[in-house]
């Protein structure tokens, strides 16, 4: 028998949120979307390049003591679009859901264009329509193509 | 409330119709009283002297009276004002603004915080509508907008009134032709957006083989602005020039326009060539802005 014992990659959470199915990498990526730059005194798992049927690989980011806003659901949708938000209560999935990337994003992403409006000191959010060929910013009429995660607010 | 802000908001019939209404006004069919009571607001956050010019002369032909906040230098922007917080004030003042800011989006802002109609005179490198109604139309007073093979030569990367011409002539069957010096040619996206939407574009590198084949020669300036330094400018600004021998070739009802000022990429001895309609074209900023503000405040 040569088989990889079953174990716990990460332990469970009391209560708090499971994000799952994040491609492989984007951990930190979403990490930084939920503004966690730094230590912090909550249980913070991250797993990376974890086997997955589906994908290959994935990373799981778990947190204890926070569930998720929309705007952040938002934000980690563009960049894990097949992610699941599993939100813990107890040590029970209370609620599991997918991502799914909004049509319009508003104050999500930051325009690419140096020139654009929607980057001074306008009382203004950055508008940007979701579109085939990328993120269409509805103030300059750019396209945002690459990097998305480099671009969120 | 009809804000002016892109051309890629009109759809074919708004433009003809734009245009047919130009060349009514043009042919002294209007009310020279029709804006008496109206007042236009113009802001203008960096200089223009012909799009500021023809706004205004345009309002005073329809009986109306414009005011502007001066110089940007004389202005409350050097107080740090917004330009949101500008046109909430200045949409208190009058019947509509007529906005040229150097930020891309800007007028698409102005239209969130004014209570009056927005017309876009330029922001940035991004929309300017009238300028491509005037295009349209000094081509259209030359020949039919279907069936004609349309030649931009310049600045094709950083020239808004270019990209705004091409995707209006998106709307006509026409064929596309362009012609950059090196690292200022249309944007590949530009490019894909135009074939997308069932234009023929044809990218040329050889000025001769490019003007024989044109009914119109768009020629637009380098901006030195754009250059790191003089010399690299220079490089560039000098890799094309249209001249009375260029011209040797072309088609006889070929038209040359030009969104001026111009500095040295045509010949002034071109002006005097039935070809040239440049100066035409800047005369018909006053029908087409006339046109415009009847639209949006008559």
């Amino acid at each position: 028998m040569n088989e990889t014992p079953k174990s716990l990659q990460i332990s469970p959470i009391r209560n708090g949120t499971v994000i799952d199915h994040i491609p492989a990498g984007e951990a930190f990526n979403v990490l930084r979307i939920l503004g966690i730059t730094r230590a912090t005194t909550d249980t913070l798992s991250i797993a990376t390049n974890v086997a997955s049927g589906k994908a290959g690989r994935k990373d799981i980011v778990k947190i204890e003591n926070r569930e998720l806003k929309k705007e952040e659901v938002d934000r980690i949708a563009l960049i894990a679009p097949q992610a699941t938000i599993n939100i813990i209560r107890n040590y029970l999935v209370f609620d599991k859901k997918g991502v799914q990337i909004p049509k319009l994003l508003h104050g999500v992403v930051r325009c690419p264009n140096p020139g654009c409006i929607s980057n001074t000191n306008e009382p203004i959010q950055s508008r940007f329509e979701v579109t085939e060929k990328g993120l269409h910013c509805l103030y300059c009429d750019w396209y945002l193509t690459e990097d998305i995660a480099g671009h969120i607010i | 409330m009809r804000h002016i802000i892109s051309i890629k908001e009109f759809e074919k019939g708004e433009i003809d119709a734009l245009l047919d209404r130009a060349r009514a006004i043009d042919a002294g069919d209007y009310d020279r009283h029709a804006l008496e009571d109206k007042i236009l607001g113009v802001l203008f956050f960096e200089p223009s002297t012909r799009t500021r010019m023809s706004f205004e002369a345009a309002m005073a032909r329809l009986g109306g009276s414009s005011i502007d906040m001066g110089g940007v230098e004389v202005s409350s922007v050097v107080k740090g004002e917004t330009l949101a917080d500008t046109v909430r004030v200045v949409s208190g003042y009058a019947d509509a603004i007529v906005l040229r800011h150097p930020k891309e989006g800007a007028a698409r802002l102005a239209t969130e915080f004014s209570s009056v109609p927005v017309i876009n005179a330029g922001d940035g490198a991004g929309q300017h509508p009238s300028q491509t109604l005037i295009d349209l139309y000094t081509i259209r007073q030359a020949m039919p907008l279907d069936g004609i093979d349309v030649g931009l030569l310049g600045d094709l990367r950083y020239g808004r009134t270019a990209h705004s011409l091409a995707y209006a002539l998106t709307n006509y069957d026409v064929t596309i032709h362009t012609l950059a010096p090196e690292g200022l040619e249309m944007p590949p996206n530009v490019i894909g957006n135009l074939r997308d939407r069932g234009v023929e574009v044809v990218e040329h590198t050889d000025i001769a083989e490019f003007a024989r084949g044109l009914d119109v020669m768009y020629v637009t300036r380098i901006q030195r602005e754009r250059f790191p330094d003089t010399a690299s400018y220079y490089a560039v600004a000098s890799s094309y020039r249209v001249t009375p021998d260029l011209l040797a070739g072309a088609r006889t009802r070929m038209i040359i326009l030009h969104p001026l000022p111009r500095v040295d990429e045509i010949d002034p001895r071109v002006d005097a060539l039935p070809h040239a309609r440049y100066f035409q074209q800047a005369r018909n900023g006053i029908p087409i802005r006339m046109a415009l503000l009847l639209e949006v405040m008559g």
